[in-house]
Order: C-alpha cells, then structure tokens, then sequence
C-alpha cells in the first residue's frame, strides 16, 4: 500500500501540522466533512498522547486501496514509556496526565479500527483506519 | 510569541479564533482573556470559532476552562459559530462541553449576552435586530 508520509512529532506545533497533513490527505481522497473532522481529531488526540506521553514519536500516513473500499491509515509510534495497562487507557477519563483521559478511547470511537500496541520501557504503537463511507 | 487578539466592544471582549491553534496558543488564549476580563471589568466575551477546522479534547477543554474561570470572575462567555462537523465529532468524542454557551453566530451570541446581562447593547454592531 501506497505510504504517502511520515511526519515527526516533537512538539507542540507538530501536533497542528499533523492536522494539517491529515486534513489534506482525507480531502484527496474524498472523505466527506464529517469524516475528515473525525479522522482529524483522532490524529490530533493520539499525536498528542505520542508527545505527552511517548516523549515524541512520528506518524506515517498510508492509502488502503481495495476493490470497493477506500481508507486511511495513521500509525503512530514512539520509543516512550509504553503503557502498562492498554485497557485502562483506554477508559473515558483515566489519565496518568494532566487531561480529561478522553485522548485514546475518543480516538477508538472516532475510528473504523484502532490497535495499540505498547511494551513498557520501549514504546507505543497505535494503529487506525477510517474508510470512506 | 504568536497571540490571538482580543477585541473590545463596549462591555464585551471579542476573540475570533482565525488560526488552527497549537496547545501553547490555546493557554496563552486563555491566560490573556482572563487578565483582560480583569482590566476591562467587561460584562461578557464572545469567543467566535467559525473558522476553527476541529475541537479536539485539549482546545475544548480550554474552552471550557475560560468559560468556568470568567464565569468565576462575573463575566459571561459565548461560544458561537462552531461548524456543525465539529459538534457531531465532539459529542462522539465524550465531550459535551456542558456548561459552555453557545449561538449560532456573533449576532445571536450578541443577543444572549444582552437577554443574560439584562441590558441593551451599544455596541453598534448589529444595525438591524
């Protein structure tokens, strides 16, 4: 599948270009507003958890092509803490920050598919896709 | 340091969010509004997000944050023109911003701020209510 970019997340201005990247890129590929607000939110959510929680990671953005179906992925990796409970995190309102805890599990709901994968001590890698409706 | 400008009308501040906001700008925001409210004593404050492309949880609960805290301080706050996508996505998010006001616009903003102060408006920026 075709990668279209990676893009580095080391502060706070990166999380508003991965915005802007992921923004122009559901446009490109025809997601309505609707779509493109959700998808960019869940972006900026989980580009926020990568910087605050990660120390800073990337995300690579790919075209998923089939037959009859058309979608995004966004992976997000970092080389952080890692998190030792996925569930938990998971959870409205559970936080080990400072924020409403709504970053990852609203990020799941704005998503068709949503994977974490997370060793504590080498990193956390979050994986999602939205197709076109 | 890049910052939003606010805008004073009469007893009202005034704060169009023209840019996609990073985390920094959004607690600046914050930080100026509520020094403002204090110097200015102003009665109410518009926040106009129309050109705002997504609320995600850290801006909406900066939002919030100035809502509760000038509210504190005696002073009402609006939020007006949040696009329709924006309020679909936030509320599947988990944030319902309960506790913030909003309109439509700046002028029904306007309005509700008048009806809630309890005094008409000189403002001159609605020339046919």
């Amino acid at each position: 599948m075709p990668i279209l970019e990676t893009i580095t997340i080391l502060d706070s201005a990166d999380i508003v270009r991965v915005r802007q990247k992921v923004r122009s890129q559901t446009v490109a590929l025809g997601f309505g507003l609707v779509d493109q607000t959700k998808i960019v939110t869940a972006a900026s959510e989980i580009a926020r958890n990568t910087l605050d929680y990660g120390g800073g990671g990337s995300v690579t953005l790919e075209v998923l092509e089939s037959a009859h179906r058309v979608g995004l992925r966004l992976t997000f990796t970092d080389q952080g803490a890692g998190i030792a409970n996925i569930e938990l995190a998971l959870q409205n309102g559970y936080t080990t920050g400072s924020g409403l805890g709504l970053g990852l599990g609203g990020a799941k709901r704005l998503m068709h598919e949503f994977e974490i994968t997370s060793e504590v001590g080498k990193g956390t890698c979050v994986t999602t896709v939205r197709w076109r409706q | 340091m890049e910052r939003i400008p606010i805008l004073q009308m009469g007893q009202f501040l005034l704060v169009t969010i023209q840019v996609d906001m990073h985390d920094r700008l959004a607690l600046a925001l914050q930080d100026d509004l509520t020094d403002r409210i204090v110097k200015t004593s102003a009665s109410g404050v518009l926040i106009d997000i129309s050109s705002l492309e997504i609320v995600d949880s850290f801006i909406g609960r900066v939002l919030g944050n100035i809502a509760t805290v000038s509210q504190l301080l005696g002073t009402e706050t609006v939020i007006v023109g949040m696009q329709p996508a924006i309020a679909i996505t936030l509320v599947e998010l988990g944030l319902s911003l309960s506790g913030v006001r909003t309109a439509a616009n700046i002028d029904a903003g306007m309005r509700l701020l008048q009806i809630s102060l309890g005094a008409p408006f000189h403002g001159g920026l609605d020339a046919n209510p």
